[in-house]
């Protein structure tokens, strides 16, 4: 159906700004708001992965002492020595920052912002001011967060999940005070600025797409980011709720989660009757669906990259939409599989063992179409591309941990060990790191008109993968052999002492992961001044952005917007002397088959 | 220079206002879906003291059913292009709508006056803080009315302003529905 109510985002009738502040401070330009996303996500993986250093450090020679790191953090490791709740600290932090202001901010924020707008043939998003203020809705957010560490008791200490009763009492921890308040504003921040981005995301594709760009021509990119918006909008909200009675518990005397008859030093007596696990199902309701947010922007992202590689169409592209779109609806409904060892009945969970493991299926269906596509191909293995391929590996290890871990009776033995750490850091931690990678090396041109170095980038490639694989695959293993989440020392389980090699391993290997990063750095930045200039499609790819100059100008297209005749897919199409058919290409040019 | 041809893709016939309107309610929605599940949990616990309904709520029920009806009429006469009436009908239902927060600010001094504060007992807590929220949600929609009132002295809007008026009586009644649910759900459940 075709209207002309909307006028392909507000930048037609836009004059472009002129001063430094409206271009690059205050734009409502997708693409400058998607480049202040991807930057600041970055900023942010630094600290966390820093953390992640920082917690490995301890792990691997929990008697060392660290006289250095007395002198940065002297409370947290006074005498050089970590104490237990600054390890809790570093864990919460790691998380929360890795999960939602890193890989969110990234692939949703960054790409999401940057793609959907050009790949779906608009000039903008639908909404271009609450864009420009969701992203400044978030730079606060950020200051929050890093801001705790720096306050009383230094940042919340209950993970990133933030269980009651140790998220709800201020005494309970150090990082329960000040620190948790924090985290919970910061968090609500947050929710607020996905919200607006997600509106703009849903509103964009499903109203703003230029003339020829049916639903079934969308590239994967832009269906795996709908999706995402949509589940998110509908699977935050009960976490907001959830954060407002936690405040409430903590600060104003209620008790929502905090039960009767709880001993912690003395009796608590002003509060009573509430349950933590109500806080549990809250959290998770959002906590279940959340990680599809992040997975699916990732799975989409390398069903474009990779047919550029391949130059072949992807396998499955209706069987691609419909697994993503069950795997949303799906993810609404399992969330009690977080909470198999809570004391739920076990019927409810032989419920959600059922439903965790038909998810198996459309992600079966996804991983499989990722490996089909790459059948018969003729594939360049540039630095996107590797890394792409790096996420399809990926993806099935991390999803065969799944497997154990959606079981309610295998997940008995392995919940709170190192085996879930292992699972999801494959999944969340890799599959979307990967993409990141991917899709930086693959849009880097695209957004900035030059190319990232080759060399460079297949050796931060060759280091990272690796480097991946030995430190969470082999945490499966830890797990297996009974060593539990969030401990800061295992050196007093005599159960436990020949497995600390591997913890040493592991380190070592995260330290090789954290300097291949920097190789990342150097690239990314020394590219952005000196790299090689980029054409307008230095892939020869066939969606919608490859049309626009690099980097494409305000509007991103001249006084004509493209108009689409075929599916993003048209690689080696018949009847064309060349090996891809952009989307713009008429029928009378090259007939349209698929 | 060829003008060119604004023709677009869509997949439903709703304007992206509309569209983005029915999102942050679906949204809005989950946010007390979440509460309401809040509710029914805390409720089995033996500690659940029902409050008395604050004899306020009476009132401010009907004040923001009156006002669905005065936003009803401003729509209409909107479509009739009558701006002065209009004006009139806005104006009305804005103040209703502090009107009705006014109201509920009461309830809540009616329960200070019995002793009962938002930590007092569950009910309570839930009392005080799904009337915040609804109230926060309902004075975003005045705003929202005090922005079309606004533009229409003003003289800009024209007669597209209908569009503009009939989304936010769309959010009106959403918040005006929320309010009567949460009735049911805190006193008559």
């Amino acid at each position: 159906m075709i209207a002309d109510a909307d006028k392909g985002g507000a930048a037609e009738t836009d004059h472009e700004p002129r001063s430094f502040i409206r271009r690059y401070v205050f734009s409502t330009d997708h693409k400058v708001i998607g480049i202040q996303y991807m930057m600041t996500g970055f900023v942010m993986a630094l600290v966390a992965g820093g953390l992640a250093m920082f917690i490995r450090l301890q792990l691997a020679w929990p008697n060392a002492k660290w006289p250095m790191l007395a002198k940065i953090f002297p409370e947290g490791m006074s005498g050089g020595v970590m104490n237990p709740e600054f390890y809790l600290q570093l864990v919460t932090m790691h998380g929360t920052l890795m999960v939602f202001f890193v890989v969110s901010l990234i692939l949703l924020g960054g790409f999401g912002n940057y793609l959907i707008p050009l790949q779906v043939g608009a000039r903008d998003m639908a909404f271009p001011f609450l864009n420009m203020l969701s992203y400044w809705v978030i730079v606060p957010a950020c200051f929050i967060m890093l801001g705790s560490f720096f306050v009383q008791g230094g940042a919340a200490a209950a993970g990133w999940t933030s269980y009651p009763p140790l998220s709800a009492l201020k005494e309970a921890v150090n990082g329960s005070a000040m620190g948790q308040t924090l985290w919970l504003l910061g968090m609500a921040l947050f929710i607020a600025s996905f919200t607006m981005s997600g509106l703009n995301f849903v509103v964009t594709v499903l109203n703003l797409r230029a003339r020829g760009m049916s639903m079934m021509r969308l590239p994967a990119t832009v269906w795996s980011l709908f999706i995402a918006a949509a589940i998110g909008l509908l699977a935050f909200p009960p976490l907001t709720a959830a954060a407002i009675m936690l405040l409430f518990d903590r600060h104003l005397g209620t008790s929502f989660f905090l039960p009767s008859g709880m001993y912690f030093g003395k009796l608590i007596t002003e509060h009573g009757g509430g349950t933590p696990l109500l806080w549990q199902h809250l959290f998770w309701f959002l906590g279940h669906p959340e990680v599809y947010v992040l997975i699916l922007p990732a799975l989409g992202i390398a069903f474009d990259i990779i047919p550029a590689f391949t130059r072949k169409p992807i396998f499955g592209y209706r069987l691609v939409v419909y697994s993503m779109l069950t795997i949303a609806a799906l993810s609404m409904i399992v969330w009690g599989h977080h909470m198999y060892v809570s004391g739920m009945s076990p019927y409810v969970g032989e419920y959600f063992a059922i439903a965790t493991l038909t998810i198996t299926i459309p992600s079966v269906v996804i991983g499989l179409s990722m490996i089909a596509s790459l059948w018969g191909g003729a594939i360049r293995f540039t630095t996107p591309m590797l890394f792409a391929l790096g996420q399809v590996t990926l993806f099935g290890t991390g999803g065969l941990g799944g497997l154990f871990l959606g079981n309610a009776t295998s997940d008995i033995q392995l919940h709170d060990t190192y085996f879930v750490v292992g699972h999801f850091h494959l999944m969340i931690g890799g599959v979307t790191l990967f993409a990141i990678f991917a899709g930086t090396y693959y849009w880097f041109p695209k957004m900035f008109g030059r190319m990232l170095n080759e060399r460079l980038g297949k050796l931060h490639f060759w280091l990272t993968l690796p480097a991946f694989y030995t430190i969470f695959l082999t945490q499966h293993f830890l797990g297996f052999g009974g060593m539990l989440r969030r401990y800061y020392a295992f050196n007093k389980f005599q159960y436990l002492g020949p497995i600390q090699k591997w913890n040493v391993l592991v380190s070592i290997a995260t330290f090789v992961l954290g300097t291949a990063q920097l190789i990342f750095m150097f690239n990314f930045f020394w590219s952005l001044f000196k790299g090689k200039r980029a054409e307008a499609n230095p892939w020869q790819a066939t969606t919608l952005e490859w049309t626009a100059p690099s980097p494409p100008p305000h509007g991103n297209w001249g006084p004509q917007r493209p108009i689409v005749h075929r599916w993003p897919y048209d690689y080696s199409t018949p009847g064309d002397s060349e090996d891809y058919t952009p989307q713009t290409v008429t029928p009378a040019a090259v007939p349209v088959t698929a | 220079m060829q003008e060119e041809i604004i023709e677009q893709e869509t997949s439903l016939n709703l304007s992206s206002a509309q569209l983005g309107l029915w999102a942050f309610i679906a949204t809005a929605t989950m946010l007390f879906a979440g509460f309401t599940s809040a509710i029914f949990v805390r409720r089995a616990s033996a500690d659940w003291r029902p409050i008395p309904v604050p004899s306020l709520l009476w009132l401010t029920t009907a004040i923001i059913l009156a006002s669905s009806i005065t936003i009803e009429r401003a729509r209409a006469l909107s479509k009739a292009g009558r701006r002065e009436s209009l004006r009139r009908w806005l104006s009305a239902t804005a103040g209703l709508g502090i009107l009705f927060v006014v109201g509920q600010l009461g309830a809540w001094r009616q329960l200070v006056a019995l002793g009962v504060y938002l930590p007092s007992n569950p009910h309570s807590s839930f009392f005080y803080m799904l009337t915040g929220a609804h109230a926060v949600h309902l004075l975003g929609g005045v705003l929202a009315l005090i922005y079309l009132l606004v533009r229409s002295l003003n003289g800009k809007s024209t007669a597209p302003g209908t569009k503009d008026l009939a989304l936010c009586a769309t959010y009106w009644h959403f918040v005006g529905g929320l309010w009567v649910y949460l009735f049911i759900m805190l006193f008559v459940m």
